[in-house]
């Protein structure tokens, strides 16, 4: 049923040829004029979404050439700031002194921890994690585990996930003390399975996908919620982050109307399959 | 005579005609060289004036989003994983070499300087995908996680193996075949030649191979980020993380803004000091006259 309201609605845009069905669309005319270039840079875990979003908007507005690069949240909101990019990408809330850009939320993401499949715990405190992480627990067996070292999977700073997971145990990086930092989600669950005492934490929606695949990781839940991009979607799961579009004050017209289609339900097909929670602004 | 005059005139228009054109493509790739030099330098210049290169080694860590910009341990990381991958990649090199040329049958030899090849051509992110995968897991029973320091060696060491292996064998083959002919007259065996006539004759080929692969092997950047676990501390073990520059840069540059982006560059330009030198002494090498 749901995907038959996929479908419809799919094609009900392509007729239309206008993202927004909330607001009066245009003539079918002044749709297929749509032309111009965007600029999008940013977060990596946006750009495949966005990259996908780009595609069907490019294929209803052909004469709109969409350009997605990544390079971080951090490169998304300079690029906006000084005018590189037309839209930046961020995977976390904007910061104090990034107050002067708006924020278009288009989908959620939930950060998860995970644990070799074989390892026989169920959960951890928050105060246990906080005390791997800060290198005080060094062994399974001090929390309840078999006799194995534990190897603790850090991501490089700057990583969006770094700074949600930063947040939510209140923990200032230079205190932690990683066995292995790792720079994107692949690179830390292929760490994390292969290796049998590794804890880490990455996007729930890419640790699914591998469970799925039969990569031997684990999820723990948290705060007795399970780590399921269900639990994400309805906002149960603590240890979660937005998935924004940033832009200046003003964007131009393509831009906001792209913004527009990447929030609108036509959409939400594409950020189910790239294991994120769509979000109706 | 006249055949003479008109063949130097049109060859000195082809002359000039050739001159110009590898005269122009030196000059721009030159100045494409230059060019990156100086904008590196520019990029740098900002970290230069206001952190000063003293702090590159005296801070106490480095936490960028703190101002802490010791990059000692980057450095070391970036010379100790270079050196092991040339001490592991050389004598298997060499061997590999001198095996093809005068010990493996003339059939075999050919296919096995093609499998070298192939694998020079092996782009570096498979290594490291190779070594995230399936060596670190497997050094990773002996403690930790497996990406360490002993990885990112042996990864960078199998990456650099066919450059000292390939230039091995291409400086050993052009030992004159008298040299090798007056050495059977005297009665030498096989190994005997190798080691007295060949390995003499051909070594300032073999260590420019070698100085070369120390070139990549310092640059090398995706394949030692999968595999080196990437904590910044002076490794004390074999089994330590390390971090080196280029996986540093990587890592960092992304986000990366002020201070922090300008201090990156400075140490891309250290870096390209490091290389540069590695050539300077190439060269040396190179001119110096073979000691037979």
């Amino acid at each position: 049923m749901n995907k038959f309201r996929r479908l419809v609605s799919l094609i009900l845009a392509m007729i239309i040829g206008c993202g927004d069905s909330s607001e009066p669309s245009p003539p079918i005319g002044i749709a297929a004029q749509l032309s111009g270039r965007l600029e999008l840079t940013g977060s990596s875990t946006i750009a495949p979404l966005v990259t996908e979003i780009a595609k069907r908007f490019e294929s209803m507005h052909p004469g709109v050439r969409i350009d997605v690069q990544t390079g971080g949240t951090g490169k998304g909101i300079a690029d906006v700031r000084n005018g590189t990019a037309d839209i930046g990408m961020a995977s976390r809330p904007l910061a104090d002194d990034e107050q002067d850009l708006t924020i278009h939320p288009i989908a959620v993401d939930g950060v998860g921890i995970i644990v070799h499949k074989s390892n026989p715990l169920l959960e951890l405190t928050t105060e246990q994690i906080i005390g791997i992480y800060q290198d005080k627990t060094n062994n399974w067996s001090d929390v309840g585990g078999p006799d194995l070292q534990i190897t603790a999977v850090h991501k490089a700073e700057g990583r969006a996930t770094l700074e949600v997971f930063l947040e939510y145990f209140d923990l200032e990086n230079p205190t932690i003390r990683a066995d292995v930092i790792v720079g994107d989600n692949e690179h830390g669950i292929k760490t994390v399975a292969g290796t049998r005492g590794a804890i880490g934490y990455v996007s729930i929606g890419t640790a699914e996908a591998d469970i799925e695949a039969g990569v031997p990781i684990r999820l723990f839940p948290l705060a007795g919620v399970e780590a399921t991009t269900q639990n994400v979607g309805n906002g149960s799961f603590p240890m979660s982050r937005p998935l924004n579009l940033v832009t200046a004050d003003s964007p131009g017209d393509l831009a906001s109307r792209f913004i527009k289609y990447c929030q609108s339900e036509e959409v939400h097909d594409l950020v189910v399959s790239q294991y994120f929670v769509p979000v109706t602004p | 005579m006249t055949w003479w005059s008109r063949n130097t005139s049109s060859q000195s228009r082809r002359d000039l005609v050739l001159g110009l054109i590898s005269r122009t493509s030196s000059v721009l790739s030159a100045t494409v060289i230059l060019l990156i030099f100086l904008f590196l330098l520019h990029e740098a210049s900002p970290a230069l004036a206001k952190v000063g290169i003293s702090r590159f080694f005296t801070d106490t860590g480095w936490h960028p989003l703190s101002a802490q910009f010791n990059i000692v341990p980057m450095l070391m990381g970036t010379i100790l994983t270079t050196l092991g991958a040339v001490v592991i990649a050389t004598p298997l090199g060499l061997a590999a070499a001198i095996y093809g040329l005068y010990f493996a049958p003339q059939g075999l030899a050919i296919w096995y300087r093609r499998l070298i090849e192939l694998m020079a051509g092996i782009p570096s992110v498979v290594f490291g995908l190779w070594g995230l995968v399936k060596l670190a897991p497997w050094i990773g029973q002996f403690g930790g996680s497996g990406q360490n320091l002993l990885t990112a060696t042996i990864v960078l060491a199998l990456m650099i193996l066919p450059t000292v292996m390939l230039t091995a064998w291409s400086s050993m083959a052009s030992v004159p075949p008298e040299l090798l002919r007056g050495g059977a007259a005297l009665g030498l065996r096989n190994w005997s030649i190798v080691r007295t006539i060949v390995l003499p004759a051909a070594w300032g080929g073999i260590g420019v191979g070698i100085l070369l692969a120390t070139a990549r092997a310092l640059g090398e950047t995706m394949a030692v980020l999968m595999v080196a676990g990437n904590v910044v501390e002076v490794p004390t073990s074999l089994l330590d993380p390390v971090r080196t520059l280029t996986a540093n840069i990587a890592l960092e540059m992304g986000y990366a803004t002020s201070a922090h982006r300008s201090i990156l560059f400075a140490s891309g330009l250290i870096l390209m000091g490091l290389v540069a030198s590695v050539a300077v002494v190439a060269e040396l090498r190179k001119r110096s006259p073979h000691e037979l």
